[in-house]
């Protein structure tokens, strides 16, 4: 395991190495001279210049490329025009809410996804099956974005029962957190709750067809001791990939649902950064959540040894 | 001839004509999946090219002593905040979803098709190729579309230029491993040794059999694209405001949905139903093309 770690650490060098050199030539690609776009039409050709030379435009762009790397590998993300602090400070500020978001939408996700993968399995052809698989195609289909606008008009504004909007730490208030977290944890996991959904009934599927599930079945076990304890494990693993997928893909929907639902998190962050263009804070929110994207993929892997002991990393 | 002898062939003609289909139209007639995909896409088409025949108004005329009115004889799907007809909104917001659905997906499938087979003929170029894609795909999707809008600003064509560069990486990785896997195969080898070029063995040998994948790949995309697409627009990065697409009438739906839920309702329906079309037919083309992938 300890050398396998090693070489896959070594691999995501020259992956996180192309995800700089991508967030730097971000601010490279503005059409024209990115300090004209960020002080407006009205700056004079001296404030343009100051500028240009306060933030190192001035220098040869293999020059820049190389500074950026040097003060990447010294965790400094620059400081945002508008925020008035680093943008290391304003990312770890803002990151909680995404990370309590993140983790909610996956244990809805898990929650929803792996007991009604497994049961249209167990099912397989009932009206139980059918129905299941029918809500995880439209589950697949429904844009998130648009299910927490739905969510919101029925749970918040007809029904009164939860908060239509905002955020409360978990930190200072958990009861109230669960309140506030409900409805964006569904929204955002429902989506992925599919997926694993139909992943999870096609790996059941193929277990189940195993000769050991015959020979457990001949020894007289239940249905139930069947499916849950023979079966379920060794369904597990292709569907641990997917969950690790659907984790690296709600880093993206957390940005859509904290706009829907005023969480005060990274998504609100770059686009309110992407609004008064500031590219600073776009380039530290891009740089972080790729870099969680990588680690959590390498972490999935890792993961696979710990479910099926069959998989060994020599 | 006699009129009996014309109804004798007309008859067998008739009865001929199912075995005269080619064997692949009626593999693809037979599955469910893609003919209820395609159907709705069909119905999505018309109504995009229909949009200035069916809409009862004009999308973007604004008609402030109209604004929210709930579906009615008049205004079928109701008004928006602006007084727009939400139904005009709708049909014309069907053309810049299947503009960007369709242009990102041959965008992708042509630089994908480039890229592949560069990375899967060149074992040179291949490692900083892959590595380029590998980093291009460590970036959650939506939010690398979000950054590059971010610096090329509003537009139709600048959501297509974001969302292809998004997606390429997908169908240059599928092409290359449809090269690597093809690349040492007998009658590929056969060619080399009678002295065809890469050029011509790729165009001639490889290509033929990256259509299949590249059909699903197709599929799919086109779906992520507009959803993609009108994501952007929700978050006010996408296509400008005052251009009707189904991701800026939800988000002007989002602002009054207390009073007119029907504002975001429509394009949403519309949204999934787009969505739900392009799965089926690329879920259905993927178990016609490639049964293994069958989804049990």
């Amino acid at each position: 395991m300890g050398p396998y770690l090693l070489r896959r650490l070594a691999a995501i060098v020259p992956v996180l190495a192309v995800v700089v050199t991508i967030v730097f030539l971000l601010i490279h690609l503005i059409p024209g001279d990115p300090v004209s776009v960020m002080l407006g039409p009205d700056a004079t050709p001296g404030q343009i210049e100051a500028t240009r030379k306060g933030l190192g435009l001035d220098r040869p762009i293999y020059e820049q490329l190389v500074g950026f790397y040097g003060r990447i590998l010294r965790g400094d993300l620059g400081q945002s025009y508008f925020l008035d602090r680093p943008v290391s400070q304003a990312l770890w500020e803002r990151a909680e809410p995404t990370m309590v978001l993140m983790l909610s939408a996956l244990v809805v996700a898990i929650a929803i996804g792996v007991p009604s993968g497994t049961v249209a399995a167990a099912c397989r052809g009932s009206a139980w099956d059918r129905g299941l698989m029918l809500i995880s195609l439209l589950g697949v289909c429904i844009p998130g974005f648009w299910l927490s606008l739905n969510f919101i008009y029925f749970f918040a504004v007809r029904l009164g029962w939860l908060p239509a909007a905002g955020y409360v730490s978990v930190l200072t208030d958990p009861a109230g957190a669960l309140r506030y977290m409900v409805l964006p944890a569904f929204s955002l996991g429902f989506n992925q709750s599919a997926l694993i959904a139909r992943i999870s009934r096609s790996c059941m599927l193929e277990v189940l067809q195993q000769d050991y599930i015959r020979t457990a079945r001949a020894k007289g076990l239940s249905h139930r001791a069947v499916t849950w304890v023979h079966a379920f494990r060794n369904a597990l693993v292709p569907v641990v990939t997917v969950i690790g997928i659907t984790t690296a893909v709600l880093i993206g929907g957390a940005v859509v649902t904290e706009i829907v639902f005023n969480i005060p998190g990274l998504g609100r962050l770059i686009i309110s950064a992407i609004l008064r263009r500031d590219y600073p804070v776009v380039q530290g929110v891009v740089l972080v959540t790729a870099t969680a994207y990588v680690l959590i993929n390498l972490g999935v892997d890792l993961l696979y040894a710990m479910i099926d002991p069959r998989i060994r990393y020599d | 001839m006699t009129e009996a002898a014309v109804d004798v062939l007309a008859s067998a003609a008739a009865a001929g004509a199912p075995a005269m289909r080619p064997r692949w139209l009626r593999r693809l007639l037979a599955n469910r999946s893609v003919v209820t995909g395609a159907l709705i896409l069909v119905a999505f088409v018309l109504a995009a090219v229909l949009a200035g025949t069916l809409s009862t108004h004009n999308p973007t005329r604004l008609e402030p002593a109209s604004r929210l009115q709930p579906p009615s004889a008049r205004h079928f799907l109701g008004t928006d905040e602006f007084g727009r007809d939400v139904w005009s909104l709708v049909l014309y917001g069907s053309r810049v979803s299947l503009l960007v659905g369709v242009t990102t997906m041959v965008l992708t499938s042509v630089g994908g098709i480039a890229v592949g087979l560069v990375a899967g003929f060149s074992r040179r170029l291949d490692t900083v190729v892959m590595r380029v894609m590998d980093g291009l795909m460590a970036f959650p999707a939506i939010l690398l579309a979000i950054a590059l809008m971010a610096v090329r600003g509003p537009g139709v064509w600048n959501v297509i230029f974001a969302l292809s560069v998004v997606y390429m990486p997908r169908t240059a990785m599928l092409i290359r491993s449809t090269v690597l896997s093809i690349r040492e195969l007998d009658y590929v080898q056969a060619a080399r040794a009678l002295g065809r070029e890469d050029a011509g063995i790729a165009a001639r040998h490889i290509l033929p059999n990256c259509v299949g994948p590249l059909l699903v790949q197709g599929s799919f995309v086109f779906a992520y694209a507009i959803l993609a697409e009108a994501i952007l627009g929700f978050l006010g990065v996408g296509v400008p405001p005052y251009v009707p697409s189904w991701g800026n009438v939800i988000a002007s739906g989002k602002n009054v949905i207390r009073e007119a839920f029907w504002v975001s309702l429509f394009p949403g329906v519309a949204l999934t139903l787009a969505g739900l079309s392009l799965n089926l037919l690329g879920d259905g083309l993927r178990d016609l093309l490639d049964p293994r992938l069958r989804v049990q």
